[in-house]
């Protein structure tokens, strides 16, 4: 089951990453090679196996409830590609 | 005094015999000779760290030493967020970033008196196994700079190796400590997951993402262990067990210590320099009284599909925030916010990361997130499996860290899979959570150093320490890379 040029534009609009044809083109036969490889885990009977999450067994840490004020506020907002006060300012939300 | 150990510079500067402004200002004239060679620094910050040195020596005038580290130059992977300094990932995306906080590794070795000499080059969000990746250009190896370093923490390697700092702190996912501490001929480990804070550290894939130190010798590298390892709330999936002395461990031998010999990563595809090299290592560990104990990890063939699938899948969740909107590069003249998204991401990402994010995302997407995702957490379990039960039997498990040595520059960047291969023998005990160290145990005929891997118990670094430390003691080899300035 190959992967289609139509999936990779699919995942690629899920991802967020705007892709040429020609870029998608080699994309696809790159992950045509690599799900092929990864689809040895087929062989695989893991009918009644358990999904490891995580590595080290822990329970879940619980903390207390409570706000802890960042007092550098600039610090965070500077980084901003473009601002207007206290906000970060991006193009419309809604496009036509 | 660049090829000092770690210990010995900090003992020098306690004992007033040289200046932590000498250790600094020496080793700052070094990266200034030996960088532009290897590229293996992307920040070098000069004034702050002569800065720092000088309040080093005016506390050790009056008494105080704050560490271990006291007044000892060293770096650290450009994958730290350091406050005020420019912490990039080695991408264009995060290439302007000024943290607002330090990760707790840096708060770290801060506290234990370490001077910060500046950040090192990487792959791109630490995707790929030979620093070709990275938006500053590749790093070279110090041994032959037609070579690849390794990576993805090959800055740091590299920068060890040629002795432009005392040590470092690199992050593996899935070998990039171990992997190109085996190809730059330095120690490099990977502590049980949980042992190092995450907190502050890029996110890759969140489940096999662990800080270690990279340093010249065993005891060095416990040195900077001691003093990153640690619970810490911040990161909830530290894991509060007590810090043992790491350094003391390096002393304590091998005398009946079970050595695994895994049947599976002795097999082929093993280079013959390799093999011997391992050979030796094992010999030099029965020479002082371990014993050597056949294994079998019926699942090793696995590992590389399953981490090809974890980890993309964790990394396109963790990448998701990259967007444009809070800090970083923004793609410009966007009509609206999706495509300034999508663009932004599309022209801020290299190959290798939309490689990764794409597989990612395909392997969560609906309709595939069980074939794939599903089953590599199922098939992670029987790795864990593996390694639980070999460990009924054994203490410590020898394998060679990385198939070959050093490969050309180029030779593999445009074949993904072959690139993700040279992993293949380091990315299980990121699955299981275990530690892992590489130790230099020898030097291929074209004098490219090899590595030889430990690998342990959830929280057994101890002995890992006290196998290296053995191999290392035992064959005897170049510390620092003959580079000339």
């Amino acid at each position: 089951m190959a992967i289609t040029r139509e999936e990779v534009l699919h995942v690629a609009r899920l991802a967020r990453l705007s892709m040429s044809p020609a870029e998608a083109d080699k994309m696809r036969e790159q992950l045509d090679n690599i799900l092929a490889y990864i689809r040895q885990l087929d062989r695989l009977d893991t009918a009644d196996v358990v999904p490891t999450s995580h590595a080290v067994e822990m329970g879940t840490p619980f903390r207390d409830d409570s706000v802890h004020p960042f007092e550098e506020k600039e610090e965070i907002l500077k980084n901003a590609p473009d601002r207007e006060g206290d906000f970060f300012r991006v193009p419309r939300i809604i496009e036509d | 005094m660049h090829e000092w150990t770690l210990l010995d510079a900090a003992k020098a500067v306690r004992d007033k015999e040289i200046s932590s402004r000498e250790l600094t200002r020496a080793l700052l004239s070094r990266i200034e000779r030996i960088n532009p060679k290897i590229n293996a620094y992307v920040t070098v910050l000069p004034e702050a760290a002569m800065r720092e040195a000088a309040a080093r020596d005016e506390e050790i005038a009056r008494g105080i030493v704050r560490g271990p580290l006291h007044g000892v130059p060293v770096a650290i992977k450009d994958i730290f967020c350091t406050k005020g300094i420019r912490t990039t990932c080695a991408s264009r995306i995060l290439k302007d970033f000024d943290p607002p906080y330090d990760a707790t590794v840096v708060e770290r070795i801060r506290s234990a008196g370490a001077v910060l000499l500046g950040k090192q080059n990487m792959d791109e969000f630490a995707m790929g196994s030979s620093t070709e990746m990275s938006c500053f250009g590749p790093v070279l190896n110090p041994w032959a700079t037609d070579r690849i370093p390794g990576g993805s923490s090959g800055g740091t390697a590299a920068a060890v190796a040629a002795g432009t700092c005392f040590a470092g702190v690199g992050t593996d996912t899935g070998g990039s400590i171990r992997q190109p501490a085996s190809l730059c001929g330095v120690v490099g480990m990977k502590p049980t997951y949980g042992r190092v804070s995450r907190y502050g550290m890029i996110a890759f894939a969140s489940s096999l993402d662990q800080g270690g130190p990279i340093a010249r010798t065993v005891p060095d590298a416990a040195a900077v262990l001691s003093v990153i390892a640690g619970y810490d709330r911040r990161d909830s999936t530290s894991v509060d067990v007590p810090v043992p002395d790491y350094v003391a461990a390096t002393e304590r031998g091998v005398k009946g210590m079970r050595v695994g010999l895994p049947r599976e990563y002795f097999a082929e595809g093993v280079d013959d320099s390799v093999r011997t090299a391992v050979t030796k290592a094992l010999t030099s560990l029965i020479s002082l009284g371990a014993e050597a104990v056949e294994i079998s990890l019926p699942h090793t063939g696995y590992a590389l599909s399953t981490y090809y699938i974890i980890a993309p899948a964790e990394a396109s969740s963790n990448l998701a925030r990259y967007d444009g909107v809070r800090y970083g590069y923004r793609a410009a003249g966007a009509k609206g916010l999706i495509e300034m998204m999508s663009r932004t991401r599309a022209e801020g990402f290299g190959e290798e990361v939309k490689r990764r994010v794409m597989i990612g995302t395909y392997a969560l997407s609906a309709g595939y997130y069980d074939a794939y995702y599903g089953k590599a957490q199922k098939v992670r379990t029987l790795l864990r499996r593996d390694f639980n039960e070999a460990f009924d039997h054994v203490d410590v498990i020898l394998t060679p860290t990385a198939p070959t040595p050093a490969f050309r520059v180029g030779e593999k960047v445009d074949d993904p899979l072959t690139m993700y291969l040279s992993d293949i023998y380091t990315i299980p005990a990121n699955l299981a959570g275990i530690p892992g160290i590489s130790v230099p145990c020898g030097m291929s005929p074209d004098g490219l150093p090899i590595g030889a891997q430990l690998l342990g118990k959830h929280f057994d670094e101890e002995s890992l320490l006290a196998a290296a430390a053995v191999i290392e003691r035992e064959i005897p080899l170049p510390r620092v890379a003959p580079l000339e300035g």
